[in-house]
């Protein structure tokens, strides 16, 4: 792997950038591998990758129906996070959040990562009880969060509207000060290039057709590129799980569900960290090249489409529009859809399905992205071990058979 | 925004309606009669199709009644609407729970 | 005197008038008719922007929507401030002021232009490679930099004072576009006796017969102008026929759900008394006529950027619509026979000509005519590159043979306009949002529309329909098919005699194909963006080929034009590149909008008192005549706390909850829901869905109830009342209104339709007042008329009908303080009457009138819970100790299977229990965490958190609700509560009852 840095850059500049090597292999499949994953989005790539560099297992395939990071590891709004409710979810996002602090250097792909700061607004006396209890909560599983008064939040985050006569005004924030963006793009090619140059094996392009199994076991895959033989196969594959698992032969507690997310034009910065409203249902940030990156919701029934209706954009923006008045020349540049997973608790699922040598990593609903190193991390953990990494193991597909839930829903009221 | 074709009021925009997600999940006569893991597949578990699927619909912001539809949730396109308790026209036997 | 390149003859302008308009300070003139572009391009005003990543000097690109460069900031009064606005698009108005964006200092003088010369170091996907170092420095330094020098224009810092509308319209046919396609169809279905909507982005109908072609189309004999006044004069008439124009169809979305937006005062200073500046319409076509024409793409070459170079088509737009020869020394470089007409219109009003031909062999009559009104005419031939700084001042030619050797410089021409054009691409972009598919068209290099799910269809150019004959037809075939569809009758279109050039043929050219030392030169493919032809081939070289790659690498396509003019370059050199076809690389995602659109407009009248409605209870004015503070509960606005005079809220609260216990108070619980359940199963139903045993409740009782979802966890709670054998009425929480009343309506369709059962909202049919405290019953006697208040007659959990200060009202001898209570219904209308009688007839015994948290304090005194503050989904009965609500023997009811998994009766699950601090005076945070060391330092095991914590007067001490983990068997112990500052305090574990345990003043 050619090292990228300023002097390779230059260097390169000398050439007119004409020796860059690809920064990822395009191989044939082979018949056979040790770890298949299914999925080359950001949390199927970054368990291959862990899986090469932790565990030694480079005998690993990526196959990924389309391109690189063409599901909702590009289609997200970036925002990375892990002031989450539950102990069990702020373990295992916080996990997350100290792997993307070296990620560029780790990876040496430059990712982005920018701790701008997420800020999350209370509007009511019961988004105060709700608010603080995140923040004691977080502060005792070891995760920051800081409580801000209206005018705090506002020194924060300079456009947003504190005006008390507001139809939900602002009664407070939640600050979590190592949240921030990343470049979702990056994360994909970085974990790709990172993994190709252990020696996982990328195909893109290549569609799992069929799951072969021998009994309870599973012992390969039908794809549009040939059979390929495994004994261990992981599902990384958001939106189209239950598909895949009904190919296993089994059904899955998820709703595939369009999440949509607009740009503004770009414009100068203007807007310093990321805010978040549960009440008014909006979330916005800006990205480095100056647009402002706003989340809406989900719409309301399954689809596999990656479009919903203006509805939900609508409703975004008017929240947005009321937080931040200044912002309501700003224009739309490009709404677009994703699909996601969802839970019935809005926890992900991790670790072993009914059937053997299958692997789950599933169920990230609308806020997977912030998940990506952590979820791959702890997965491969999962699948080289064939046991549940410890941060894993709360989060596994039997809790909805024995009801021990790990209901984000109160937290999520929201996509994020 | 899909065009809902409600069998009561004829159609109407989607932002007058719910949906109430997968159709026919027929709740137990006798629950106690189940195991955990029959429970929890009657609770949580769901078909989540790429392709057609039958749904339940609420026409909220109309006349409040409760139907039935097939879309395909690849294309959103919507293939029949038919009444509770009913079967779709074109349900399958992979449709049975 | 007239401008330097306005001719003094010609155009859509009205000479008659002058407009005054300024552009970063400077002050020209214009008119009406004249878009900024055409008014700057008049005054010999070149530059007019930077570009967004090199700062390289940009000019004037296109006539129209599609531009890339020409990008301006306009400052209007009020605080009105909009960034990136095409100045092809934006109408001239007196008094306009313009700003070019992206500069400092000054759009000459432009620092960052430094980036330009450092260019090798910038190639596509350079900020991936490098800022990795020190790990710090990214978000310190790094960042901070590209932030600054990204962006183009500066964001509004003033609240929008304009009005935006939104419009819902349902219509037969939606036009897209009234060019003469779209014009012809439209005239076919109104004549069908369609109900018609005609959208028009530019501010009259026309298209390409407004400029280009009003000089080169003869429609039966005479300019298209008066066959396009008829048809206008025809759609206006007709009255099922919406002619829109300056309206954009931005977005085509499922189920021909089509968006528009409409410009109303954009031309204008400001919008008149009265107007929005925009309105968007909703509608909902049954059928979607796309005749949205096409867009000129550019080819790429070296320099191909300059100030000066523009699209051939928007050169002809400017000459005959607006009176701009926008040069004198034209170089037009092309493949197509299309720039043939557009030289000879150039030479025809004055223009020295050279043209470029790409092809070999063009038709020997279009060279030889142009060579005989003395153009000079290269054919076999590509521009390699320009020349001049803020301005084209060179064009260097070759032969196209000559191109692709090393040596050999090209020759210099002196030029002040280079018009390029690459053909046209029908513009398709509304057609593949509504999921249309494109089908790629090899000769011409060109998509055209496949198939769509729904029906939309394409007419005209956008169908590549080549000529204004053949638009005709087509608009006439696909309209007829359309009112076929629609079960009417075609009726007869007599469509005009068109005289124009035949249709233009092309050989597709994506690029100047160069040798590798030439390459040093930047070949722009999107000018935005400032991506080169070298940028697509290091992406490919890179691994970064897939489509999408080659987009999100390179930022192609990704700028405020979305890559109107440059994406298919980009297609077809990616293609070409890799050795493989457009249809096997495919194409990049067509969204919404086509054009941007102000939040503003999207949101339309739903900001400030519109964003959400506001509910307010009946006693509301009279809450805010005693100057009461209130608070948001969903939807509600209700009273929080009643202070007096200097009184802070603690005190307020304090003398509310003291004067309840010790004499009475009233607030009003209006808010609550309520549902009328009728019918002879109404009894069954409730046991469905409850968690007691309803049949059992006698007629004239009440009952507390709980509903859980059917996974166990509680969903709701209320008072239910037997009226009648058949015949209950239920409350349900605040905010759980709608969502109990949805719940009951569909368990009872979907799965037990079979019971009869009627359900009925009246939340907002009876005011609701809750009176309570031990003088209660006296304040309420005198006003009561029917019912017996005592004890005996009306004991606690009772209902009774009779009359509340002369009006029909139900009385419940229920409370949610612990004492002795009633709750008074009256018909809504009557609430405001009845709340005053009451406080007057409440003053002789001390009532207190008191708020949300008041009531909040006093029922957490007595241990009851609020949903939402005790449960948050995850908490069942059993967790609430509130097993005495699960009726026994009544069989099965929702989420009692639930309940009986194992997991559910874990001893260490959270459990509802109070909490006195150590310390009486310490009000414990609600949502602070419960711990068992308070020395533990995180990560650490939490036990629960507080619910609800409160300072009470009436125990003198400070209290709260909490869940914690295995909380019953904990009771006596000490545990410890965190502080956001400070370490955790020392409580006490104990019962979740407070006041009153026994509950004699209940049943007072």
């Amino acid at each position: 792997m050619v090292r990228y840095s300023i002097f390779t850059l230059a260097r390169n500049a000398l050439t007119g950038h004409e020796h860059w090597p690809r920064a990822w292999r395009s191989p044939d499949p082979r018949p056979a591998y040790e770890v298949v994953i299914v999925g080359g989005g950001g949390h199927g790539l970054a368990t291959a990758y862990y899986l090469a560099k932790e565990h030694g297992i480079r005998d690993v395939a990526v196959l990924e129906r389309g391109w690189l990071g063409g599901g909702n590891t590009g289609r997200n709004t970036t925002i990375v996070r892990s002031n989450y409710l539950h102990p069990e979810s702020a373990a295992l996002y916080d996990h997350a959040v100290k792997l993307w602090r070296d990620l560029s250097q780790v990876l040496n792909f430059n990712v982005m990562y920018s701790d701008r700061g997420v800020m999350m607004l209370a509007h009511s006396q019961h988004d105060v009880h709700i608010l603080k209890r995140h923040v004691h909560a977080n502060r005792m599983a070891g995760v920051d969060n800081e409580w801000l008064s209206p005018q705090e939040a506002k020194e924060y985050c300079p456009p947003l509207s504190i005006d008390p006569r507001a139809r939900y005004p602002v009664l407070g924030a939640a600050l979590q000060r190592r949240g921030g963006v990343a470049r979702h793009d990056a994360v994909a090619w970085g974990y790709a290039r990172a993994a190709d140059a252990l020696g996982v094996d990328i195909i893109q392009n290549c569609e799992v057709t069929a799951i072969r199994r021998d009994g309870a076991r599973v012992v390969g895959v039908e794809t549009t590129r040939g059979y390929i033989a495994t004994k261990k196969l992981g599902l990384v594959v958001a939106g189209h799980t239950s598909v895949l698992c009904a190919m296993a032969g089994f059904r899955m507690p998820l709703e595939s569900v369009p999440l949509q997310a607009l740009v503004s034009e770009p414009v100068k910065p203007v807007f310093p960290c990321v805010v978040m409203s549960n009440t008014v249902h909006a979330y916005i940030s800006q990205s480095d090249k100056g647009e402002l990156v706003i989340g809406a919701g989900t719409d309301q029934y399954v689809s596999y489409s990656q479009r919903g209706g203006l509805q939900v954009i609508e409703h975004a923006l008017e929240a947005i529009c009321e937080l931040f008045p200044m912002f309501s020349r700003m224009r739309m540049m490009r709404q677009w859809g994703g699909i996601v997973d969802v839970t019935p608790d809005r926890s992900p699922i991790i670790g072993k399905s009914p059937v053997e040598g299958l692997y789950l990593n599933c169920g990230w609903g609308t806020g997977g992205f912030k998940a990506t190193p952590g979820s791959g991390h702890v997965f491969a953990w999962t699948i080289a071990k064939d046991e549940p990494h410890p941060l894993a193991a709360p989060f596994s597909l039997d809790r909805f058979t024995t009801g021990r839930l790990i209901d984000e829903a109160a937290a999520a009221a929201v996509a994020h | 925004m899909l065009l809902i074709p409600c069998p009561f009021c004829g159609p109407r925009a989607e932002i007058e309606f719910r949906c109430g997600g997968e159709a026919h999940i027929v709740r137990p006569a006798d629950p106690a009669t189940l195991d955990d893991a029959q429970w929890a597949d009657h609770l949580y578990f769901r078909r989540n199709p790429k392709g057609v699927h039958h749904e339940r619909w609420w026409h909220v912001h109309g006349c409040r009644r409760w139907f039935h539809l097939t879309r395909d949730t690849v294309s959103d396109r919507i293939l029949a609407v038919y009444p509770v308790g009913s079967r779709s026209p074109l349900a399958s036997r992979e449709d049975e729970r | 005197m007239s401008p330097a390149r306005r001719l003094p003859q010609g155009g859509r302008i009205d000479r008659r008038r002058r407009l005054r308009f300024t552009f970063d300070g400077r002050s020209f003139e214009g008119h009406p008719g004249d878009t900024l572009a055409s008014a700057l391009l008049a005054n010999d005003v070149l530059l007019v922007a930077r570009s967004f990543k090199y700062h390289r000097p940009r000019g004037i690109f296109s006539a129209g929507q599609e531009e890339p460069s020409a990008l301006v900031q306009l400052e209007r009064p009020g605080g009105r401030r909009d960034p990136n606005l095409r100045a092809t698009r934006q109408e001239l108005f007196d008094g306009l002021i313009a700003y070019s964006q992206n500069r400092w200092p000054t759009l000459r003088v432009d620092v960052a232009a430094l980036n330009d010369r450092l260019a090798p170091l910038f190639p596509a996907g350079f900020y991936y490679k490098t800022f990795m170092w020190p790990r710090w420095a990214w978000k310190a330094l790094y960042e901070p930099s590209i932030r600054r020098m990204a962006g183009l224009g500066q964001a509004p810092t003033e609240p929008d004072p304009d009005r935006y509308e939104h419009r819902f319209a349902h219509c037969d046919l939606l036009v897209a576009g009234a060019g003469a396609a779209g014009l012809v169809a439209a005239l076919v279905a109104v004549r069908a006796g369609l109900r018609v909507i005609v959208a028009e982005d530019d501010v009259a109908i026309g298209g390409w017969l407004l400029g280009e072609g009003s000089a080169r189309v003869r429609l039966d004999g005479e300019r298209p102008d008066l066959w396009l006044a008829q048809v206008r004069a025809e759609l206006e008439a007709a009255p099922k026929c919406r002619l829109l124009c300056r309206t954009t169809v931005f977005g085509c979305y499922d189920h021909n759900f089509v968006a528009l937006l409409e410009r109303v005062a954009d031309h204008l200073p400001e919008p008149p008394a009265g107007l929005p500046r925009q309105r968007l319409w909703k509608v909902r076509a049954r059928q979607v006529l796309l005749a949205t024409g096409t867009l000129e793409r550019p080819i790429a070459f070296p320099g191909n950027d300059r100030p000066g170079v523009m699209l051939a088509g928007a050169a002809a737009t400017y000459l005959h619509r607006f009176a701009v020869l926008a040069g004198q020394e034209v170089v037009l470089f092309g493949n197509h026979d299309g720039i043939y007409a557009i030289a000879r219109d150039l030479r025809w009003a004055g223009a020295r000509v050279t043209l470029v031909d790409s092809r070999q062999r063009p038709a020997p009559r279009l060279v030889d005519e142009l060579r005989d009104l003395g153009c000079e005419v290269r054919t076999a031939s590509v521009v390699v590159g320009t020349g001049g700084r803020l301005r084209l001042q060179q064009v260097h030619l070759t032969t196209r043979a000559r191109a692709q050797e090393t040596t050999g410089l090209p020759e210099v021409i002196p030029a002040d306009l280079l018009l390029v054009s690459g053909g046209h691409n029908p513009d398709l972009a509304l057609f593949a949002q509504a999921r249309g598919r494109l089908v790629w068209e090899e000769a011409r290099g060109i998509f055209l529309p496949g198939e769509a799910p729904w029906p939309v269809r394409v007419a005209g150019g956008a169908n590549g329909c080549p000529t204004v004959a053949a638009a005709f037809a087509d608009a006439l075939r696909v309209a007829r098919e359309i009112v076929i569809d629609l079960g009417r009758t075609p009726p007869s279109v007599p469509l005009p005699l068109v005289e124009e050039p035949g249709a233009a043929a092309i050989e597709p050219l994506w690029r100047v194909p160069m040798p590798k030392p030439r390459q040093r030169a930047k070949a722009f493919v999107d000018l935005q963006d400032d991506v080169t032809v070298k940028d697509l081939e290091l992406a490919i070289r890179e691994g970064y080929g897939a489509i999408e790659h080659l987009k999100r690498y390179t930022t192609t396509g990704m700028g405020t034009d979305q890559g109107k003019t440059g994406n298919v370059v980009a297609l077809g050199l990616a293609a070409e590149t890799q050795g493989t076809s457009v249809p096997e690389l495919g194409y990049t995602t067509f969204r919404q909008p086509y054009l941007p659109v102000p939040f503003g407009a999207v949101v339309g009248p739903h900001r400030g008192r519109l964003f959400d409605p506001v509910r307010l209870p009946p006693s509301h004015a009279w809450a805010e005549r005693q100057g009461a503070v209130f608070e948001p509960v969903g939807q509600w606005r209700r009273a929080r706390y009643f202070p007096r005079t200097g009184e802070t809220m603690e005190q307020a609260i304090a003398r509310e909850a003291r004067t309840v216990r010790q004499a009475c108070g009233l607030m009003d619980a209006s808010t609550l829901g309520k549902i009328d359940v009728r019918g002879p199963d109404a009894a069954e139903f409730l046991n469905r869905l409850y968690t007691n045993d309803w049949k059992r409740l006698a007629i004239g009782r009440c009952r507390y109830g709980l509903l859980l979802r059917d996974d166990g966890m509680v969903l709701d709670d209320g008072v239910g009342a037997r009226l009648g054998d058949h015949h209950f009425h239920l409350t349900t929480t605040t905010g759980g209104a709608a969502r109990v009343l949805a719940w009951f309506e569909e368990w009872l369709q979907t799965e037990w339709p079979h019971l009869r059962v009627y359900l009925t909202s009246v939340t907002e049919q009876w005011a609701a007042f809750a009176l309570s405290g031990p003088q209660a019953r006296e304040v309420l006697r005198p006003l009561v008329e029917g019912v017996d208040l005592s004890p005996q007659a009306f004991p606690h959990m009772s209902v009774r009908e009779g009359r509340v200060a002369g009006v029909p009202a139900r009385l419940f001898r229920i409370s949610f303080t612990g004492e002795l209570g009633f709750e008074i219904n009256v018909p809504a209308g009557y609430g405001a009457y009845v709340w005053e009688r009451l406080v007057e007839a409440g003053e002789p015994h001390g009532l207190v009138v008191y708020g949300t948290e008041t009531m909040h304090l006093l029922r957490a005194e007595k241990g009851y819970i609020v949903i939402g503050q005790e449960t948050d989904g995850t908490v069942s009965p059993i967790d609430l100790g509130m097993e005495w609500l699960i009726a026994r023997g009544k069989g099965d009811f929702l989420g009692s299977r639930s309940l009986a998994r194992p997991e559910m009766r874990r001893p260490d699950r959270k459990q509802l229990v109070g909490l006195l601090p150590r310390d009486p005076a310490m009000v414990l945070d609600e949502g602070a965490q419960i711990v068992e060391d308070p020395t533990a330092s995180p990560p650490a095991p939490t036990l629960g958190h507080v619910t609800s914590s409160y300072a009470s007067p009436n125990l003198g001490r400070t209290f709260a609700l909490a869940l914690v983990a295995g909380g019953r068997s904990r009771i006596g112990q000490q545990l410890y509560v965190t502080r956001l500052e400070g370490p955790p305090v020392a409580v006490e574990v104990t019962a979740p009852v407070f006041w009153d345990p026994e509950g004699k003043r209940l049943h007072a």
